[in-house]
């Protein structure tokens, strides 16, 4: 692992997409119900399958896709759908800043292909590898698009056969969260980090509580990490 | 297929979705990534994923709702403390993503 040359370079393509893979299904896994239900919900919304998959492939992120959904059914106007769509999905901004540390020799065109792919789940499980030191562009755009396959034959698939699927089965909506609980645990490498997530957590909380939408997210994170970067330095001085 | 029924103002919205979703995961990787950060910034970075992680988790485990309130009683936090011991134990990204949904399915068929 600590060789002087960088280890990725010792793979080769096929062990990329293996190890990408590897990492991917956790995501897929949680995907697939959630794809299924926003393809139902759209589809109810009155989407015609080719528009879920087009949203799907376009967009490319999952809460604010169901947002957007439900606001064309009520008959909201296309600006205020859009405008909330960037709202929603501004976190983003938060995980490629923290993922760009890590893609310093990356080539401008592959760049443009891995932002593509930065959602929630992606960039938590390509920042914990990223970290070790052991991963590199080329198995994280396998996850990214891997993630990316699952997302949309799921949505198109629930579009068109999802209520065949009985809801809540195999706890599969429980997916997403089992993972995120499992991310976070790898993200506490030291007290500071667990000062962190637990400033973000309350915070996050009180915050969901009074401000409508899911802005809490993005200011509970940059609240908690200045916070704990001002700490740090103060007791460093 | 019939095409026909696409409707222009859908095709619309989820063009503009596509794009002001894409610049804010583009725009950072495209200007950070080729400079020296300042060493705040690559530590303040650095605390970002632990902040984001808990930011997205624990509202999802303690509140419920459309408007949110705060809900102490639901299977999704009881299933969270095994599923948190699971993990750090194991380490296991995806025996804790199986275990979780397992114990949520339980939990869910008892309540």
């Amino acid at each position: 692992m600590s060789d002087s040359i960088s280890p990725a370079r010792q793979h080769d393509l096929k062990t990329s997409i293996l190890q990408g893979l590897s990492a991917a299904w956790p995501i897929c896994l949680g995907y697939i119900p959630i794809g299924l239900a926003f393809g139902v919900l759209a589809q109810k919304a009155g989407l015609h399958p080719i528009e879920i998959m087009l949203m799907s492939i376009l967009v490319f992120a999952g809460s604010s896709q169901f947002i957007a959904v439900s606001m064309l059914s009520t008959g909201a106007g296309a600006v205020s759908i859009i405008i909330t769509t960037f709202a929603v999905n501004l976190r983003h901004l938060l995980m490629s800043s923290s993922l760009a540390v890590f893609l310093g020799n990356t080539t401008r065109k592959k760049l443009s292909l891995f932002a593509y792919g930065v959602t929630d789940e992606s960039f938590a499980v390509n920042h914990t590898r990223f970290s070790r030191n052991n991963w590199s562009v080329d198995q994280a755009l396998v996850v990214n698009h891997t993630a990316n396959i699952a997302w949309v034959l799921s949505s198109v698939m629930g579009g068109y056969s999802g209520r065949f699927i009985h809801e809540g089965a195999f706890g599969i909506d429980y997916a997403l969260t089992a993972m995120f609980i499992c991310l976070l645990i790898f993200q506490l490498k030291g007290r500071f980090y667990v000062i962190t997530a637990v400033i973000a957590g309350v915070v996050a909380v009180i915050l969901s509580l009074i401000i409508p939408g899911s802005s809490y997210i993005v200011l509970a994170s940059i609240f908690a990490a200045t916070t704990v970067l001002g700490i740090k330095r103060w007791m460093l001085r | 297929m019939d095409v026909t029924i696409i409707h222009q103002k859908v095709v619309w919205v989820i063009l503009g979705m596509g794009l002001v979703t894409y610049v804010p995961r583009w725009f950072p990787l495209v200007l950070l990534s080729r400079r020296n950060l300042p060493q705040w910034l690559v530590e303040w970075l650095d605390l970002i994923p632990a902040a984001i992680l808990s930011a997205l988790l624990v509202p999802e485990l303690v509140t419920s709702g459309m408007t949110r309130h705060i809900s102490l009683w639901q299977p999704e936090l009881w299933v969270a403390l095994p599923t948190f011991i699971f993990a750090l134990k194991t380490k296991s990204l995806g025996g804790t993503v199986v275990i979780g949904m397992a114990l949520f399915w339980l939990a869910q068929s008892i309540i």
